[in-house]
């Protein structure tokens, strides 16, 4: 009997309801600046979960908390069942074998060509034949529609080319979990059209669980099952991309429809139009106006 | 006087810090070792890109110390002393110390601008995330690439420098190449070479070590990463002027 993927998809999740990272009361501060004051956020096994925000919210800063790459000031995060502050370094690097992360530039090793890139992990972590690694490699980039750039260098590539390299490249070892940093920033339309479909066929495919980070509203509504909105250091609302756009909330409408002014101001913080353009200080420099 | 307590703390914290990054680099050096293919292709890109260079200004440094020490000796009646005194020059002091100079601007810009455009676009952040740590994959065969060429091009700098010595001082003064050969041959010992091997060596790690060290940790920006490629060339340069002196002074008080 053979499986439908995304029969297969349910079956895993059903069988194995926990969640895939549970953070817990996260505080982290950059400086004096306080990025995350008791944020709560648990993510669902084998779902497609968008993290959307404003920008500076710190989406990015929580996705390397996330994968241990920065350690919180207080507050737990577990992922796929273990606890990171309790990991050491080769404990996280076995945890990290399991994740995939696409970042935002595709982060592609530019003195390797798109072959090589897909290969990098292969090699690095297992002993595998050349005539395995090349198909492996070769069927990564089939999947992502670019098995016809596998020669082709990093410089020579588009940005959502680059980014779908390093989607191959997320998914050469098969991870249980992957994670995309503003996958859709800079893309034309039909890239993002691309990149969009990727992350849910991926998702459904391969049996994972997908984290997004995105403000790209339309886009990540489309293909999320579950979305987080992030502002002043705290899940501001969640739920289905649906729930978030009919949300009472002022700051969730906002966001959601694109609103220029609301709870977030057009307007940085400035002392009063007026008097600033008429002041003698504007004559005397910038410095004091603030 | 608050600021200058700062600016000591700020040095020995960096200090501190590059010395564990150091034994870091020491400790995973044997397992890199056991890859010869990421270290050979350091080794050219230090070393084999850098010969030309390191040969044109060797024949040049040479060809000077071979006719300053022609013009100054020859008012003594000692133009014979060609040979030797422009080989020790040579090997103890000029090539070990000119050839770190031009390693740190050749091939230590070329590391840390590297490595810091590798921490600006995220690829050091990806092999982290690919459980590949970079300090194994990407400063250690640096680091060892520069240790290994740095040696060998002072060799080469020396033995190209003695060849402009000998242009200048015997078909273009007219001494005798026998005499030129045989004094140098009297005149240099074996500790002479040594020296001169153990500046290499130093100055190779020395080199390596701060390319390396502020290529890993420049600022993730274009400025920064520029930041980075200037502090190795100073660095560098006063490091190496520094460690010349206490080896040198060593090597005069061993007698």
């Amino acid at each position: 009997m053979r499986w439908h993927p995304y029969a297969l998809h349910v079956l895993i999740v059903v069988m194995n309801p926990e969640n895939i990272v549970e953070i817990d009361d996260l505080h982290y501060s950059r400086g004096n600046r306080p990025i995350f004051t008791g944020l709560n956020l648990h993510i669902r096994r084998g779902e497609v979960t968008a993290i959307m925000g404003p920008s500076g919210t710190g989406k990015t800063t929580l996705l390397r908390l996330i994968t241990g790459q920065l350690i919180p000031d207080r507050g737990r995060v577990r992922v796929d069942g273990q606890w990171l502050g309790e990991l050491r370094r080769a404990g996280l690097y076995k945890l990290r074998r399991d994740i995939g992360m696409l970042f935002q530039n595709g982060a592609l090793l530019t003195d390797l060509n798109v072959f090589e890139n897909v290969a990098f992990p292969l090699r690095e972590h297992y002993e595998l034949p050349e005539r395995l690694i090349r198909h492996i490699v070769l069927t990564k980039l089939h999947a992502v529609g670019l098995r016809g750039a596998a020669y082709m260098e990093p410089t020579e590539l588009s940005g959502g080319m680059a980014r779908r390299v390093a989607l191959a490249r997320a998914m050469a070892t098969d991870p249980k979990i992957l994670i995309y940093d503003e996958p859709f920033v800079g893309l034309d339309p039909i890239s993002m059209g691309v990149i969009v479909r990727l992350v849910r066929r991926m998702n459904d495919a391969l049996s994972i669980s997908s984290i997004v980070v995105s403000h790209d509203v339309q886009e990540i509504s489309s293909v999320a099952d579950r979305s987080y909105l992030i502002s002043e250091g705290k899940v501001a609302a969640s739920g289905s991309p649906d729930e978030l756009s009919n949300a009472p909330s002022e700051l969730v409408r906002q966001f959601m429809h694109g609103m220029a002014d609301g709870p977030v101001p057009f307007h940085f913080p400035a002392p009063d139009y007026a008097s600033q353009l008429f002041s003698d200080a504007s004559k005397k420099g910038r410095k004091n106006d603030a | 006087m608050r600021d200058l307590f700062d600016a000591l703390g700020g040095f020995l914290r960096t200090f501190g810090a590059l010395q564990l990054f150091f034994m870091r680099l020491l400790a995973e050096s044997p397992r890199v070792l056991m890859r010869p293919g990421l270290v050979s292709r350091q080794v050219f890109n230090t070393g084999a890109l850098s010969l030309v260079l390191i040969m044109v200004c060797g024949f040049f440094v040479g060809a000077v110390i071979g006719l300053q020490a022609y013009s100054n000796l020859a008012r003594f009646g000692a133009e014979d002393q060609v040979g030797p005194f422009s080989a020790l020059s040579l090997m103890k002091e000029l090539g070990p110390v000119i050839t770190a100079l031009l390693f740190a601007g050749r091939a230590g810009t070329a590391l840390a601008s590297e490595i810091g455009l590798m921490r600006a676009t995220d690829q050091l952040s990806a092999m982290e995330m690919m459980a590949v740590d970079p300090v194994i994959r990407v400063a250690v065969p640096r680091f060892l690439g520069g240790v290994i060429s740095m040696p060998l091009l002072t060799a080469i700098f020396t033995c190209i420098g003695m060849l402009g010595a000998y242009v200048v001082g015997v078909p273009l003064m007219g001494l005798d190449g026998g005499a030129f050969w045989s004094e140098l041959q009297q005149g240099v010992g074996k500790v002479d070479v040594y020296e001169g091997i153990i500046k290499g060596v130093v100055f190779g790690i020395a080199a390596s070590l701060i390319a390396v060290w502020e290529g890993y940790n420049a600022v993730p920006t274009a400025e920064g990463v520029g930041r980075a490629t200037t502090r190795t060339v100073v660095i560098t340069a006063v490091v190496i002027l520094i460690f010349d002196f206490m080896i040198t002074a060593i090597a005069i008080s061993q007698g």
